[in-house]
């Protein structure tokens, strides 16, 4: 079983939804991004999504277009990214890591030798923003034969014709996307996000992570309740924005990590 | 050749790719959107009362067709091939990107689509999208780099004249593609309502493809035009290119003409060599940015450089795909033209033939200096003048009064 596949059976065994946490590798520059990324499972993060930092993020909201701009000025790209998750396997060799970002660094950089590489330093999956399952043979597919999960966004326009394609392929798990729109916008109701679940699992028996605009305990807890996985990103990415000081950004990002997975533990208890 | 045998005519395929270019990358959220239009668009194309429709616009409204003037001066200046210019810049609006815009607006209203978005660098784009929006009463909204918008005021005024609001974009350097990835972000936020009106030949398919079908009636007037005035096809054609759109307009009916010299000329800002340039074929490699593969100029991590030329229209790090597909294979070919040399051609042009032509254009007409005057007297070359200038007077007067400075 891939470390995916054994955290989301862990979790159902326990009756609780995963706290899927976003940072972007690099932000505000490598030591203290590594420091948080050590500090994250012991936070309470079960999953942790790395963000690959692109000059040109466009499904990002302003949030995470201002970490991918940190990471940069600070000198980050991919090579650094997978040295960072080869120290950060040192010490934890269970929580399931997945790298998320843009095709173009992945391109540039070699598919082969990414997917090499990414599986050597401990990488378990990756989502690539833009590409769709249109495109499933450039990146997906090899990815796949080489033991990497490719997880899927799926959203509220990927209508029920359309599904079958989305998670042809899909693996690790399903995010969906709650609202149309950038990271950090809004949040979806509860009601839309139900029907969302019901409706991806008359398709899926993948875990379901929703994500974009959850950013409190309560918010966490309410989709814990009717979901597999809670992923959290500009609000944590905000504590390091606000940081007057590196251990400012670490302490923050850390305690806001543990008082979500308070509320993603607690959710379905009550 | 028969219009059905076609060499180089027959792209995009069902996926959108010419060659190893073009595509569909996008975002989730944009997938069921792009693929709903591009059954719009399949359908629209053959229905005879949108193409009437169009037609009637092309005509009464953008003023179509624009006239193929043999440049008298210019030839004799240059002593050497007949020097010809479509003369897209009498078009509505005053350059060739309205061509688009009315058939890229028919198909938003077909569509039932409210609200129109656009991208735009010199802001003519801008300019050609706010007015067929105010046309048909649609909302539009534009985002312009914080650059551009400084560089280009004139038209950032046109457009809020015709009641669009210009948003102003300040990420990266504050130009083309950072507009563009702007009005992506718009569009995955308001997918219901909102029709992208991308203004040249890039973006996911099927923009590349459709973009450059509503531009080839550039080249289709061409070919009958020479035809009439001299019975024969022309022996060069000559377009700058930012995305590629007025240079794939005037290119693709001539593609499969391969006695026809075909040439494409980049924008290359203070030289290739300085790196302060916008030449993605001439300086770039491929990759993949706003939905397609193509070339682009990118470092070694694969992060995009920002453009850079004296025009804001060229000033773009990619370019369109299919432009791509025929450098790689070798049909067009690609040159560049520096900031000083697009600055030189366009005052020859105002002295020499009484048209003020835009910055953009400036750069195919420098290329036009450099060849004509080589090339016998016999020999037919066509320039499309995409755009006038009067939107770079600022631009211009800066670097006049730059190179004053610089005299004394
Ligand atoms: C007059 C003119 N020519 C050319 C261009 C470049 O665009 P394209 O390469 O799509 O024709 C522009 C873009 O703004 C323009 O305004």
């Amino acid at each position: 079983m891939s470390r995916l596949q054994t955290r989301f059976a862990d979790l159902k065994e326990q009756n609780r939804a995963a706290l899927v946490t976003f940072i972007t590798a690099g932000d505000p520059a490598y030591d203290t991004s590594l420091a948080i990324l050590k500090g994250l499972p012991k936070a309470g993060a079960d999953v942790i999504e790395l963000g690959m930092p692109f000059t040109d993020p466009m499904a990002d909201g302003p949030a995470i277009q201002l970490a991918n701009i940190r990471a940069l000025d600070a000198k980050q790209n991919l090579a650094k990214t997978l040295q960072m998750v080869r120290e950060f396997r040192v010490e934890d060799t269970t929580t399931p890591l997945v790298l998320m970002g843009y095709y173009n660094p992945i391109h540039n950089y070699g598919v082969e030798r990414f997917i090499a590489e990414a599986r050597e330093s401990g990488v378990d999956g990756l989502i690539v923003v833009d590409l769709p399952p249109e495109h499933n043979n450039e990146l997906c597919d090899p990815a796949q034969e080489a033991g990497l999960d490719f997880i899927r966004l799926t959203t509220p326009t990927t209508d029920d014709n359309r599904l079958p394609t989305v998670l042809n392929g899909s693996s690790g798990f399903v995010y969906y996307v709650s609202v149309a729109g950038v990271t950090g916008a809004g949040a979806a109701t509860i009601e839309h996000v139900k029907e969302a679940v019901t409706r991806l699992r008359r398709h899926t028996d993948l875990p379901i992570s929703i994500g974009f605009g959850i950013r409190t305990p309560d918010q966490a807890a309410a989709i814990a309740r009717v979901a597999e996985g809670v992923v959290v990103g500009s609000a944590l990415i905000d504590q390091i924005a606000n940081a007057q000081s590196a251990d400012q950004a670490v302490s923050g990002v850390l305690k806001l990590c543990a008082e979500l997975s308070e509320g993603v533990r607690k959710a379905r208890v009550s | 050749m028969s219009q059905t045998e076609t060499q180089y005519r027959n792209g995009p395929d069902v996926r959108g790719m010419f060659g190893a270019f073009g595509g569909r990358y996008v975002a989730e959220t944009l997938m069921p959107l792009i693929l709903d239009l591009n059954r719009e668009y399949e359908i629209a194309k053959q229905d005879p009362a949108f193409l009437k429709e169009l037609a009637y616009f092309q005509r009464d409204y953008v003023g179509r067709p624009s006239p193929l003037y043999f440049a008298e001066r210019l030839t004799e200046h240059c002593g050497g091939a007949k020097i010809y210019l479509k003369r897209e810049e009498l078009n509505h609006t005053g350059a060739h990107k309205i061509n688009n815009c009315i058939g890229q607006i028919l198909l938003a209203r077909r569509m039932g689509k409210k609200r129109i978005i656009a991208e735009t660098g010199a802001g003519m784009h801008g300019v050609a999208t706010a007015t067929v929006a105010a046309r048909f009463g649609l909302e539009c909204v534009i985002y312009m780099g914080t650059t551009d918008i400084e560089r280009q005021q004139a038209n950032v005024f046109r457009m809020k004249l015709l009641g669009a609001t210009v948003i102003p974009v300040v990420a990266g350097t504050g130009t083309l593609k950072d507009a563009m990835n702007e009005a992506l972000r718009d569009w995955v936020t308001n997918v219901d309502s909102t029709f992208y009106l991308i203004g040249t030949v890039a973006g996911p398919h099927p923009y590349p493809a459709m973009v450059r079908d509503f531009q080839a009636v550039i080249g289709k007037e061409t070919r009958e035009q020479m035809q009439a005035q001299e019975g024969r096809l022309p022996d060069s054609l000559v377009a700058c290119i930012g995305g590629g759109s007025n240079a794939m307009g005037l290119f693709h009916p001539f593609l499969d003409d391969t006695s026809v010299r075909i040439i494409g000329v980049e924008a290359a800002g203070h030289g290739i060599e300085t790196g302060k340039h916008a030449a993605s074929l001439n300086g770039g490699v491929p990759g993949v940015l706003h939905g397609n593969r193509t070339f682009l100029l990118q470092d070694n991590d694969g992060q995009i450089i920002d453009a850079h030329s004296i025009s804001a229209g060229l000033d773009y790090p990619g370019i369109g795909p299919e432009h791509a597909w025929l450098h790689d294979i070798g049909r067009v070919e690609y040159t560049s033209v520096t900031d000083d040399e697009a600055l030189t051609a366009f005052h020859q042009c105002c002295r020499l033939e009484g048209i003020i032509p835009a910055l953009e254009t400036a750069h195919a007409l420098a290329e036009v200096f450099k060849r004509a005057p080589t090339l016998p007297k016999d020999h037919l070359m066509v320039v499309n003048l995409s755009g006038r200038g009067d939107k770079d007077m600022q631009t211009v007067m800066h670097h006049m009064d730059l190179s004053k400075q610089e005299k004394h």
